[in-house]
């Protein structure tokens, strides 16, 4: 059987220049539930699945308040997101406490992916196996991050990562030039319809998502669970009611996305050239 | 060279009174808002009462920079329990906070001179009293700071509390109704203000009951 | 010199008054001399008081520009307020070379805030409770920056106008003033200062503060500095000196009328 010589140790370079236990740890943070993030101008809304990971016990929480003003959800391996969002809390702190004002997101942000980076150039340090969408508003407005293990980051208008997020990201990618200009309710609808996108034929309750919201005057919350299940109650009435016709092509579209997550989660083997890391 | 200024002191005393009230079912915590230094008066409006959290209270005499340093340094470390817990610290747990806070400078104290209200679990309004090392004792009612001496037997009279030696221990929080303890503490204020001159300006009155937290001022002696 | 080694005056430790006090100093000094070598120096070069105000459009402050070794007046040029960052204005008296120190803090921080170039950056807000952490910690080291420091600032239309000691007092006022300015320039600011004060009206305020400290200051000098900061940044006037009048006849022989065995 073949056997890969250069993914011993993070610090080994293959001869085609990449670092696979760097993209390992990438692919970590595909296996872990679906996690969602869009922006208004004036709000954040973050969203994720909630997986048991047995039908005995509890589900794990995936989205962390770090400050009143700053949030995270994350996908990949919880226990690092936990470690990663108490550094956070900490960071925040500590600002606070010098300045009296709250530490500007993309501040924070970097200062995370500077730690990720230094465990992809160190032998005795492994990667963190967890991506994070880090919502977040300053005085320059609302923001949304994507960490991922790399020590790369982006800004985002939208975005979803871990295990069939592609629908999401498609549905995202649909609908994200109206999100600018969104109310926050909007925001928080496309958030619960972004994560249904992931499901994949299961149904959509709200005991399997938590969403959260970050802006102007809403101070980073989770949504509780009887507020999220009155949205989902309101749009699904309102689909059957209005256009019972409606309901099939949902349907096929659920299916086409379905389709594309399988693809995406296939796609770490198939399309072998391209460096995962660049996501 | 120059040697006018030569012995440096690390503390101030800025002056301030401080009363807290427990009553059954609300508390009422009060400080005057002079800052002064020697007979110098820096500021007439800076606040000596800080939230540390939903139900608690903290009013704070003595070096202001000390007392600013502890009151971040709790702030700090109630967000580091709501991280952890999800819930708001209760006054008690946040009295015995304090404590350990200002016993950890037990060898180069905080100068500041505490007393912290709210309410407990049951709802009841509750007052916690300390000196500058840490040593604290929950009671039904107290004075802090320059004004103390003056206030606290105008209290004693006025409350008469049941003895704390009484066996078994009797309830120490006041008869009295919010609106009176209120008007208690105008008066208590008033008083000082007449013959303590570093307590005057403008008080500033917090009351805690089952409602939430509300505030109310009143203008003292500028002299 | 040596903390410890200095003379304490009988009966008045360190001037603290009530018995809790000196209890607790006693015990400080206890642990420190366990502890730590004490590293309390004093000033060599000292620069007086510093005014300033809030008015319609910001903030405006007013120093001289002496700079004392001791009783001896050493430097006449000195600037004693400098603007920090954008939005800020910071004035100082009390030792000069502590206050250039400081201003290289401050430079760092600020040039560390813009290097983010993120479109964040520090207001006067955080730059003062950047100061009183660094005074307060340097106090707890008993190695203190001999400053008091007044910091003005305007940001999002916010005014902004604080102070610092040098063991870490600080507040929030509409008016303030360092030193000497505590006791000659705060009560006429009290009687005359309002919330619309026009810049006119501000720069003839404060004259009136640098006058009156002038004539009661042994070491102010008469030649200040302005300065004023808005919106729109900082500006600092070209130093200028303020009209007196000396012939009171009461000032020509002062000791005429005085009666004494010489």
């Amino acid at each position: 059987m073949f056997r890969n010589q250069y993914d011993t140790d993070v610090t080994t370079w293959s001869p085609a220049g990449r670092l696979f236990q760097v993209e390992y740890a990438m692919e970590a943070v595909k296996q872990g539930s679906a996690a969602i993030g869009l922006r208004s101008k004036t709000h954040v809304v973050l969203g994720c699945v909630n997986k048991a990971n047995s039908e005995l016990s509890s589900h794990q929480k995936k989205i962390f308040k770090v400050d009143d003003h700053i949030g995270v959800a994350i996908a990949g391996l919880t226990a690092d997101g936990r470690v990663l969002s108490r550094y956070m809390r900490n960071e925040c702190i500590n600002y606070s406490f010098t300045y009296e004002s709250p530490l500007p997101v993309g501040r924070l942000v970097v200062q995370l992916a500077d730690k990720a980076q230094v465990c992809t150039q160190r032998s005795w340090k492994r990667p963190y196996g967890v991506g994070l969408l880090v919502a977040g508003l300053d005085e320059s407005g609302a923001h949304l991050y994507y960490n991922c293990p790399s020590g790369n980051y982006f800004e985002y208008q939208a975005f979803a990562i871990g295990s069939r997020s592609q629908a999401a990201k498609t549905y995202l990618e649909r609908r994200f030039e109206n999100f600018t200009d969104s109310s926050r309710d909007d925001l928080v609808k496309d958030a619960i319809m972004a994560i249904r996108e992931t499901l994949q034929g299961e149904t959509l309750k709200s005991s399997i998502c938590t969403i959260a919201v970050v802006g102007v005057g809403e101070p980073f919350h989770v949504l509780d669970q009887g507020t999220v299940q009155q949205i989902i109650d309101t749009f699904e009435t309102a689909a059957e009611q209005e256009d019972p016709a409606t309901e099939p092509d949902a349907a096929t579209g659920q299916e086409a996305a379905a389709e594309q997550g399988t693809a995406a989660d296939q796609g770490g083997s198939t399309d072998e050239g391209a460096a995962p890391m660049d996501i | 060279m120059p040697k006018e200024q030569a012995n440096w002191s690390p503390y101030d005393n800025n002056g301030g009174s401080c009363v807290a009230v427990a009553g059954a079912d609300y508390c009422v915590i009060a400080a005057d808002t002079r800052m002064s230094t020697g007979y110098n008066i820096l500021t007439r409006d800076y606040s000596k009462i800080c939230k540390l959290a939903d139900k608690c209270v903290m009013a704070s005499s003595g070096f202001q920079a000390d007392v600013k340093a502890l009151q971040k340094h709790l702030a700090a470390r109630h967000l580091i329990y709501q991280h952890q817990h999800n819930k708001q610290m209760s006054c008690p747990a946040m009295a015995q906070l304090l404590s350990n806070t200002l016993y950890y400078k037990r060898f180069f104290p905080y100068y500041s001179f505490n007393v912290l209200g709210g309410l407990d679990n049951e709802g009841k309004g509750c007052v916690f009293t300390y000196d500058a090392v840490g040593s604290y004792e929950k009671v039904g009612y107290s004075s802090q700071g320059s004004g103390s001496t003056l206030i606290m037997p105008f209290l004693d009279n006025q409350l008469k509390s049941p003895s704390p030696l009484l066996l078994p221990a009797q309830d120490a929080v006041t008869p009295l109704a919010e609106a009176e303890a209120i008007d208690l503490v105008k008066t208590v204020f008033a008083s000082a203000s007449e013959r303590d001159i570093y307590t005057g300006d403008k008080l500033e009155i917090v009351v805690i009951n089952a409602d939430g937290i509300r505030r109310e001022y009143m203008d003292l002696r500028k002299d | 010199m040596n903390f410890m080694a200095s003379k304490q005056p009988e009966n008045s430790l360190l001037g603290l008054e009530s018995d809790s006090q000196r209890t607790l100093y006693v015990t400080c000094l206890i642990s420190i001399e366990l502890g730590s070598s004490l590293d309390v120096r004093y000033p060599y070069v000292t620069g007086t008081s510093v005014v300033a105000l809030k008015y319609k459009d910001g903030i405006l402050m007013a120093a001289d520009m002496g700079g004392s070794y001791g009783s001896t007046l050493r430097y006449k040029s000195v600037e004693r307020m400098k603007p920090i960052g954008k939005h800020s204005l910071l004035g100082a008296s009390g030792e000069i070379s502590d206050f250039q120190e400081i201003l290289r803090y401050l430079d760092e921080l600020i040039l560390y805030d813009n290097m983010w170039d993120d479109g964040n950056s520090l207001g006067p807000k955080e730059v003062h409770n950047y100061l009183t952490r660094v005074m307060y910690n340097r106090r707890n080291k008993f190695n203190p920056l001999w400053n008091s420091l007044v910091l003005g600032g305007v940001k999002n239309g916010q005014k902004y106008l604080g102070t610092v000691s040098m063991i870490g007092v600080n507040f929030e006022d509409n008016h303030v003033a360092t030193g000497f300015g505590n006791h000659l320039a705060r009560p006429v600011l009290r009687q005359e200062w309002h919330e619309n004060l026009s810049f006119e009206d501000g720069v003839r305020l404060l004259e009136k503060c640098m006058r009156v400290l002038l004539y009661r200051d042994r070491s102010a000098v008469n030649k200040l500095q302005i300065a004023k900061i808005t919106e729109d940044g900082v500006t600092i006037s070209q130093p200028y000196s303020l009209k007196t009048y000396w012939e009171f006849s009461a000032f020509e022989n002062p000791a005429q009328g005085a009666i004494g065995s010489w």
